[in-house]
């Protein structure tokens, strides 16, 4: 169970980010982050595994506290807390296997890491994955050879390697196009229920967070201002979180049973 | 009605309007920085005391070296041959050695890897006084120290290696993509770990286009390590200008052109390998 309470941050003497958010995730539920950009959505995700320092707040999974932990121990709990990118922040040059045991790297000895010697069943849980998502065939390939669906492919694997309590997916299909992006969210929705794993996405999609995910969390101005099952997600609600901005995905309300019409709002 | 006034308007503007490509502060820092290069070339030649007499004989004393220096003696190729490669080895050695020392270097003193302040400037201070003294000073101090030889040349070129290496590779650390960088960190991965996986497969290209630049500028730089002793190729040229067997000297400079020609031609071979 994911438990934030009261997080807040600033970045130097600005106008704070978030503002005193709390949020619970427990049990294995899929949820969907929205609101307009520069709500805060993606330092609240990187809050969470502390790429981003919160200014003061708690964040608690399983009973751990993350704000304080420094050095080892937070390398430790980072092993947990697997993250999904955008960019999918692939290590171009080394092959798809290579990319995928990284995840293990918080496992791993240095000597094991730098010499490729894994642990054979690493190895075997690389693989199992890997032809969970359908890439098994790609090992030995270079992943900047892999197209966008497949890198993020690659990456929800490694993420998965690190045996995590909890997967952060920041906008994992804003750089995909409309059929590979549905791919990825059906993805990391059926993973979820299989892995019994909470998943948090941030996403600009709204009609795919209604689609993919059971629960929607609105933010605007770093403040959690809806939170709710997709079926209460209206349009007062759209109006509230993207008010005075132009929705990027007003048309998605009047055609969203036709998915290809998706790719306006990427 | 309206269209006209606006039209008189726009000429009544248009000849109030002046435009001119610089200001007039622009105009006179111009002017400044002209008068500064000028006053600095004047002086140049008039302080340099260059005896002319002897800049109007130089078409004669070329002649006449070009008569003394043909035709070319090959008798000495053997020893001329081994110098050579002497001077390859030397420059080989010496990057190959700098490679283990520069890697270190650069990492503290790139701003994203260093580990704090006091190792940047360091790693900056090393690059520095590195890079600031030539190869033949370095050679001099060496020759110095170790007495002449081989050794005092490889630490030489190593010792002003480590600056340019060291340098270059801490622009390319500094320059990698960030999000590589962030996925290891969240995964758990340490300091190290993070280095291995997201920046040294980043670097890699770099570094090797590096290394097989600097031993191209190796080669050159050590062909003149012996005029201070220092080994190569050098102590050979200058020994038979001091002996003044012209026909030895001109056949040393063909050989080390050949050498540098063929330095350069190998390693552009490679850089397109590595690119």
């Amino acid at each position: 169970m994911l438990k934030i309470s009261n997080l807040e941050k600033r970045y130097g003497k600005n106008e704070p980010v978030l503002k005193g958010l709390d949020l619970t995730v427990d049990g294995s539920s899929v949820v969907s982050i929205v609101g307009a950009s520069g709500a805060g959505k993606s330092t609240l995700l990187r809050c969470i595994n502390r790429l981003v320092e919160p200014t003061s707040g708690r964040i608690q999974l399983n009973g751990l506290d993350l704000v304080d932990l420094r050095g080892a121990e937070l390398r430790r709990a980072r092993r947990k807390i697997g993250m999904v990118f955008q960019g999918f922040n692939l290590i171009d040059r080394l092959t798809v296997m290579e990319n995928v045991l990284s995840g293990r790297l918080g496992y791993v000895s240095l000597y094991r890491a730098i010499t490729r010697k894994y642990p054979q069943s690493d190895i075997d849980r690389a693989f199992h994955l890997m032809e969970r998502v359908g890439i098994d065939h790609y090992a030995n390939k270079r992943a900047d050879q892999l197209s966008g669906g497949e890198r993020q492919r690659v990456a929800v694997v490694r993420a998965l390697m690190q045996e995590p309590e909890i997967l952060l997916a920041d906008e994992p299909t804003a750089s995909l196009d409309p059929k590979t992006s549905q791919q990825i969210m059906s993805l990391l929705q059926a993973l979820a229920s299989e892995m019994d794993l909470p998943v948090l996405i941030n996403i600009h999609n709204v009609t795919q967070a209604r689609m993919y995910t059971d629960r929607i969390v609105g933010m605007r101005h770093g403040q959690m201002i809806f939170d709710g099952g997709p079926k209460d997600f209206n349009q007062d609600a759209l109006d509230a979180i993207y008010g005075g901005i132009e929705s990027p995905d007003e048309q998605g309300q009047t055609i969203e049973t036709a998915p290809a019409a998706e790719g306006a709002s990427v | 009605m309206g269209e006209e006034k606006d039209m008189v308007d726009m000429t009544a503007h248009t000849q109030e309007r002046t435009w001119s490509r610089y200001s007039r502060q622009e105009r006179l820092t111009r002017f400044a920085v002209y008068a500064i290069t000028l006053f600095a070339i004047v002086w140049a030649v008039r302080d340099i005391d260059i005896f002319w007499p002897w800049v109007w004989d130089a078409p004669n004393q070329i002649q006449s070296l070009a008569v003394r220096m043909w035709p070319l003696d090959f008798s000495g190729w053997m020893a001329i041959g081994s110098a050579l490669m002497e001077t390859v080895h030397i420059a080989t050695l010496s990057t190959f050695l700098t490679a283990f020392i520069a890697l270190p270097v650069s990492y503290i003193a790139a701003q994203n890897t260093t580990p704090n302040k006091v190792t940047l400037w360091i790693g900056r201070l090393i690059l520095v006084s590195s890079r600031s003294v030539n190869t033949i000073i370095w050679a001099l101090l060496f020759v110095a120290i170790f007495g002449p030889g081989v050794l005092a040349g490889i630490l030489a070129v190593m010792f002003r290696s480590i600056g340019f290496i060291g340098k270059l590779m801490g622009e390319a650390i500094e320059e990698i993509d960030k999000k590589p960088v962030e996925a290891m960190q969240a995964t758990g991965a340490s300091k190290l770990k993070v280095v291995a996986y997201a920046i040294v497969p980043q670097v890699m290209p770099a570094f090797f286009a590096i290394i097989i630049l600097r031993w191209d500028i190796n080669i050159r730089e050590s062909t003149v390590l012996g005029l201070v002793g220092a080994g190569g190729i050098g102590v050979l040229l200058q020994g038979s200008i001091d002996t003044f067997a012209w026909q030895t000297v001109a056949t040393i400079l063909l050989a080390i052109i050949v050498l540098v020609i063929l330095g350069e031609a190998i390693t552009s071979v490679l850089r397109k390998k590595v690119i």
